[in-house]
């Protein structure tokens, strides 16, 4: 298939609707609202179904509806709209309930700004609502990668019964690039979700989705079984990215689009003779610790770059278990840094 | 041969309720039952239980369903519903859940004339958290958080959801009825009925607001709590139909 230019947004959408989602509820919010407006033409042209919901907290719970049919359900949003989501999300990793999430990243904390940042790691990785639970979260740092991550996301949440989480910022939602599309998947091959599913109690007991039980004991073996969801999602899916680390010196960490500016530093300082590297986690949960780690047996220290105050870096030093220096160099606010200026403060720890 | 004249619906699993005694929450589970087993829909009905005392509907109705959090069965509704249009979906809510927290969901479900039923148990206080003040508790009245009596320059004005909701465009149907008599019990069954009927026949969105006793946390007996919502419900909360485009049965 030939590739096409697209923006970030509506390559996401697309990408969803190729995967089998038939349905997305969602709630405006800049830096995303193209992925809604998106949906809302290209849906009804396949048969699906584009609702835009009253609020982000009315979202999440359509979309916890629609996903305890078995169907496969997406809704876009950016920081304050997720946050307003965590209530929903929290109740659907509970109740098992596969769905894909889009997190268009901006300025915050609060009502922030409108510009591409990274503050909500901690939100999407370490929690956000209440209670133990994972999500899978795939930070993607170009439109292609978005695109494939996107319809990666929906086979894991189908794979695992687990919301997945597209970690982006508003750099990747609003750019263009050329992409290459997949095929449409044939709907009749998606998995099999009559076991579970709420279908109409016809010629057998009801089904029951819920994230509750009034009984400890019991709550606590549904708790259990999560955990065996999530190891086995620790095991089995942890995806990295490794540039030019073979005979790095000095590794930069950064998930995102900020890693793919920190690219071409390890490219400025390869021309400069200088041995930069570049780790970049794609699922930043699980999170590539032991891959991580062992980089930290041959790098002489680590730079971690991103745009926040330093969330991911705290994954950076458990994977890297003091074994060698950590640098960080951040921007926020919705700042994005510029190349030539993480190169500087990359020189600048080194004495260069 | 003896005749059968009253059994447990098919729509009901008959687990023990767990409601306290004299509350009105059992009859009207029965009722919502009754009403799917004539419909014949039982196999092709979701029920969408709630929080608060009624959380447990999901394991009395024999039927696939699941529990919304606090207030947003509305939503979780509007979403199997969407998903699944050939299903029929109801949501069964306490006053706290759709008068309160979830007023929102309920007001832009019914305005979208979102396909679904809402079966909305009104008795004037928070059951399960306690007794606490609701948005639909009277003027005067004791709860746990309105010590004194609700006053309405502190605490607000009783909540009239019908009255609200009747101004929406989708709402198909939409009634405030009673159970604290037989005859009550009757019409209660027809209006959850048309309720359904206008799910059924795709009108748009239905509710039955059923006024309902706590008599644990009104403090006092079943019978008391009969008469007691008799003398000061029905004055703050009158009885009607407010909408009705499903029309009379054949």
């Amino acid at each position: 298939m030939a590739k096409v230019m697209v923006k970030g947004t509506e390559a996401i959408g697309e990408a969803a609707i190729r995967a089998g989602c038939r349905h997305f509820f969602g709630y405006p919010i800049t830096p995303q609202s193209e992925l809604p407006e998106y949906m809302s033409k290209r849906l009804p042209e396949v048969g699906g179904v584009f609702l835009q919901t009253e609020s982000e907290v009315a979202t999440v719970n359509m979309l916890y509806g629609a996903a305890c049919t078995g169907k496969r359900v997406m809704t876009s949003t950016s920081s304050p709209g997720f946050s307003l989501m965590m209530e929903g999300v929290s109740y659907m990793a509970c109740a098992k309930l596969p769905a894909v999430f889009v997190n268009v990243v901006r300025g915050g904390p609060g009502l922030g700004d409108i510009q591409p940042a990274q503050g909500d790691y901690w939100q999407a990785t370490k929690g956000g609502g209440h209670g133990d639970y994972r999500l899978i979260v795939l930070a993607p740092s170009t439109v292609q990668e978005a695109v494939d991550l996107t319809v990666l996301a929906f086979d894991l949440a189908d794979k695992y019964r687990t919301p997945a989480l597209i970690l982006a910022d508003g750099m990747l939602g609003q750019m263009m690039e050329p992409v290459e599309f997949p095929e449409f998947r044939d709907l009749s091959t998606l998995p099999d979700h009559s076991d579970w599913a709420l279908t109409g109690a016809k010629g057998r007991e009801p089904h029951i989705v819920t994230s509750f039980d009034i009984d400890p004991y019991v709550l606590e073996k549904m708790n259990l079984e999560l955990v065996e969801i999530y190891k086995e999602i620790e095991k089995n899916e942890v995806r990295w990215e490794e540039y030019k680390t073979e005979d790095a010196d000095i590794v930069i960490t950064a998930f995102g689009t900020v890693a793919r500016i920190a690219k071409s530093v390890v490219d400025m300082a390869r021309e400069d003779g200088l041995k930069v590297g570049l780790f970049r986690p794609i699922t930043v949960w699980p999170y590539p610790y032991e891959p991580l780690e062992k980089l930290a047996d041959k790098v002489e220290m680590f730079f971690d770059v991103e745009m926040n105050m330093g969330q991911m870096l705290e994954d950076v030093k458990l994977a890297v278990k003091g074994k060698k220096p950590i640098k960080f160099y951040s921007r926020m606010g919705g700042v994005v840094p510029t190349p030539n200026e993480i190169y500087d403060a990359l020189k600048k720890e080194i004495g260069r | 041969m003896r005749k059968v004249l009253y059994k447990m619906p098919e729509s009901l699993t008959g687990k023990e309720f767990t409601y306290c005694p004299g509350c009105h929450h059992g009859i009207i589970h029965r009722l919502v039952a009754e009403v799917i087993d004539e419909l014949g829909i039982r196999e092709k009905t979701l029920v969408v239980a709630p929080i608060g005392c009624s959380v447990f509907a999901y394991q009395f109705f024999n039927m696939d369903g699941t529990i919304a959090p606090h207030g947003r069965a509305p939503a979780v509704a509007t979403g199997m519903k969407r998903a699944r249009p050939d299903l029929y979906v109801f949501t069964y809510q306490g006053d706290g859940d759709l008068a309160a927290i979830g007023t929102a969901e309920i007001m832009h479900a019914a305005n979208r004339g979102e396909k679904i039923t809402t079966i909305f148990v009104n008795n004037a206080i928070y059951g399960m958290t306690g007794g606490q003040m609701a948005p639909t508790t009277l003027l005067g009245m004791k709860s746990t958080t309105t010590p004194y009596g609700r006053k309405a320059e502190n605490d607000g004005y009783p909540m009239h959801m019908c009255e609200f909701l009747k101004e929406a465009r989708g709402v198909a149907y939409l009634a405030r009825t009673k159970v604290n008599t037989p005859q009550d019990v009757e019409k209660t069954k027809k209006a959850i009925k048309k309720a359904f009927l206008a799910q059924v026949k795709g009108i748009g969105f239905g509710m039955v607001e059923v006024l309902s006793t706590c008599p644990t946390n009104w403090g006092i007996d079943p019978i008391s709590a009969n008469k007691w919502l008799e003398e000061n419900m029905i004055p703050e909360y009158p009885l009607g139909v407010f909408v009705d485009k499903v029309g009379d049965e054949k």
